[in-house]
């Protein structure tokens, strides 16, 4: 027990900022500490994410779960990542689809309540990348389900994907 | 009988261009079976298994089998002569011998439609593995005559699970969508009260067409494919690839790309050792464990950022060498990463043995015996953590672990536990690899071209990865075009080994074996 809490107090705290957001023309660029009190303000509790790997090389795993790491933090952000997609606000999408997980995919999304956002992930995701459209996969997401944002990479670096969080959520936001 | 065999063999087997010393059988169908059942008794081991349309060739369909001896690897073949009318074909099945031949079996058949014949003449088992209705029965995308960028609609169709009766018992159906942040496959658990009786993964679920594809593709870029595999064990895949084909076009890897590639291996071994380690603490409740050693694994990939030029090393092994030269300031900052790691991971490990409550649900639990794991093949470090010494960095080293003299890592518990010990001592052990490489990395360029293969030639890349041996069959076509690209992953054998880990234990101890065994979906899938 010594030995424990002796590590968490010489490794401190490591939570980096948040990356700075792209000033956009149809919204202003909302101070990133103010993000978790508009997302407190417009959800009523933090945003819940639920991630469908649809096809998947398992890359993009890897560098969603580095979002948890303590340099990232992102359930400090306010941002949560939930096991059902009953309890999502936003379906985080992974892999160019494949054939077999096309249903899986579609009763997930179906799943979802409104008003719901879907984010396409990895290169994959976002156009199909290497594996396109073929006998076994329908490429890109945006061929299955109506999609809000995308973020390229193979795989995309997790301030990327937080990025891309950001951007699909502020427009939900500047409405509310 | 047996005297007979080795000496066919010693007489017929021929050369076969690949990394590790391999040679190359042809049999008939009576061969065929009669060296599974001698490989069998002489300790050798079922690598991988898969089909080939030669039809436009030689009228034939082709089943190779790639068997792990001492020795070295050894492929066996057996064309099929098939008439213009069935176009069917089929081959004595090796399940009987190796158990782990019969899901393989079936995704043979799924993509070339050519069938595997039960050694005592039972029904077997046809299901579809990969085809979950995604396309007609009446299509093999495999075959030459198949387009495969043709789309089909979804048929879905039922999947007979294995039941279990009597009183109490009942199912539950987890998947192809998990709670967490992994990859798609279904487990059909069958249960009396929370006692698993039963397990059977239904996978495929996420089958990108890979073999296909690569048919697309030209051989100086396969390698992208290969790495895209299984992301977590792309440095493993685009090796294996990169060397099959070097092997097949007498390509000498430059002496410091060779190094970088092992020194990226271990690199991609160890990340995932750190980030699983983690989440092994975080499913047995010790949320402290993934906390730290999901910062060290962050630490190294941003280190692999100023070594490799990336995080996630897919575009790094490319054919002739690697995509960039270490910078002359990387290896200080590397040998101050593999100190810092050191010394955590010790500290860590000390933090781990000590906690009562996370070595009671580690110890006993998900336990795999060694002659289970014998008899069914079991590879890499899961098949380590049973006892069983198989490491091809030791067994047969290539360059640039001809030179290093790695350590074979072993437990003998075969449960959850001894995976773990298994992650720590391979993590130092890996931590000691990357200084020794770094320490006498020679000067020199990192790539060399690469001519295109000569056509009908066919090589053999197989790395060892921090899951087990990976394996690359590579078919050279035409004009540097790719004729058949069969890849190969260890989750093959080792999923079948989960279903037999949990037998006896309890649902909520299901999430933490799954992880112990970490096994890839999507390279299974293909």
């Amino acid at each position: 027990m010594w030995n424990t809490l002796s590590r968490m107090w010489k490794t401190g705290l490591l939570t980096e900022p948040l990356p700075v957001l792209q000033p956009s023309l149809d919204a202003p660029s909302p101070e990133l500490d103010h993000l978790q009190s508009q997302l407190l303000a417009v959800l009523g509790r933090a945003l819940c994410i639920r991630h469908v790997d649809a096809g998947s090389c398992n890359g993009c795993e890897l560098e969603i779960q580095a979002l948890h790491n303590p340099y990232y933090n992102l359930e400090g952000a306010g941002i949560q990542f939930v096991a059902s997609p009953r309890h999502a606000d936003l379906l985080l999408v992974t892999g160019p689809v494949s054939v077999n997980m096309e249903e899986a995919l579609r009763r997930t999304y179906d799943a979802v309540p409104a008003p719901k956002l879907v984010m396409a992930i990895g290169d994959c995701g976002a156009c199909g990348g290497i594996f396109g459209a073929s006998y076994a996969s329908r490429g890109s997401v945006a061929n299955v389900l109506p999609v809000n944002t995308t973020v390229t990479g193979c795989p995309p670096t997790p301030t990327a994907i937080l990025r891309g969080i950001l951007e699909t959520v502020r427009p939900a936001l500047a409405k509310a | 009988m047996t005297l007979q065999l080795s000496d066919f063999l010693e007489r017929h087997r021929r050369p076969l261009a690949g990394n590790l010393p391999a040679t190359r059988i042809s049999a008939d169908r009576e061969q065929w079976l009669q060296l599974a059942a001698w490989l069998r008794e002489s300790g050798a081991r079922l690598l991988t298994l898969w089909g080939a349309d030669d039809r436009d060739r030689d009228g034939c369909f082709r089943i190779c089998a790639v068997y792990l001896l001492t020795e070295g690897v050894l492929l066996v073949e057996h064309a099929m002569k098939t008439t213009e009318a069935t176009a069917s074909a089929s081959y004595p099945g090796l399940a009987a011998i190796f158990p782990v031949a019969q899901r393989m079996q079936r995704a043979v058949y799924d993509l070339l439609g050519i069938s595997a014949e039960q050694a005592d003449g039972s029904e077997a088992d046809r299901r579809g593995w990969l085809r979950h209705g995604g396309w007609p029965e009446t299509c093999f995308p495999l075959r030459r005559d198949a387009n495969g960028s043709r789309q089909h609609p979804n048929v879905s169709a039922p999947y007979p699970f294995v039941t279990v009766e009597g009183s109490g018992v009942h199912e539950i159906a987890v998947g192809p969508v998990h709670a967490g942040t992994i990859e798609p496959g279904h487990f059909r658990f069958s249960v009396v009260g929370e006692k698993m009786l039963r397990l059977e993964a239904r996978l495929g679920y996420t089958h990108k067409g890979v073999a296909k594809l690569f048919e697309t593709m030209p051989q100086s870029s396969g390698h992208r494919l290969a790495a895209r595999i299984s992301g977590d064990t792309a440095v493993a895949f685009s090796w294996a690839y990169c060397t099959a084909l070097e092997s097949l076009t007498a390509t000498v890897c430059p002496p410091r790309a060779t190094l970088l590639r092992a020194l990226a291996l271990e690199h991609e071994r160890l990340a995932n050792h750190l980030g699983d380690l983690g989440a092994l603490g975080n499913d047995a409740g010790f949320a402290f464990g993934l906390t730290h050693f999901s910062r060290l694994k962050e630490d190294l990939l941003r280190c692999n950022t100023v070594a490799f030029g990336a995080r996630y090393l897919l575009d790094y092994v490319l054919p002739g060498g690697v995509a960039v030269d270490l910078p002359a300031e990387a290896p200080a900052r590397l040998l101050g990463l593999y100190s810092e790691l050191e010394q955590s991971v010790a500290n860590l490990r000390s933090i781990y043995d000590e906690h009562a409550g996370l070595q009671d649900r580690f110890r006993g639990t998900g336990r795999l015996q060694q002659p289970i794991a014998e008899k069914l093949g079991a590879l890499g470090l899961v098949a380590r953590a049973s006892g069983i010494a198989c490491d091809l960095r030791v067994d047969h080293p290539w360059p640039s672990y001809d030179w290093v003299a790695t350590k074979c890592i072993t437990q003998s518990t075969g449960d959850v536990a001894a995976r773990v010990q298994i992650r720590f001592d391979e993590a130092f052990e890996s931590l000691r690899l990357c200084r020794a490489f770094l320490q006498d990395i020679p000067v020199g360029p990192i790539q060399a071209p690469v001519p295109a293969a000569a056509p009908y030639r066919l090589g053999l890349g197989v790395i060892e990865s921090w899951r087990g041996p990976v394996l690359i069959a590579l078919e050279a076509g035409p004009d540097g075009s790719i004729r058949r690209c069969h890849a190969h992953d260890p989750s093959w054998q080792n999923w079948p080994l989960i279903e037999y880990a949990v037998i006896g234990d309890i649902v909520p101890d299901f999430p933490l074996i799954n992880k112990s065994f970490n096994l890839s979906y999507s390279g299974q899938d293909g």
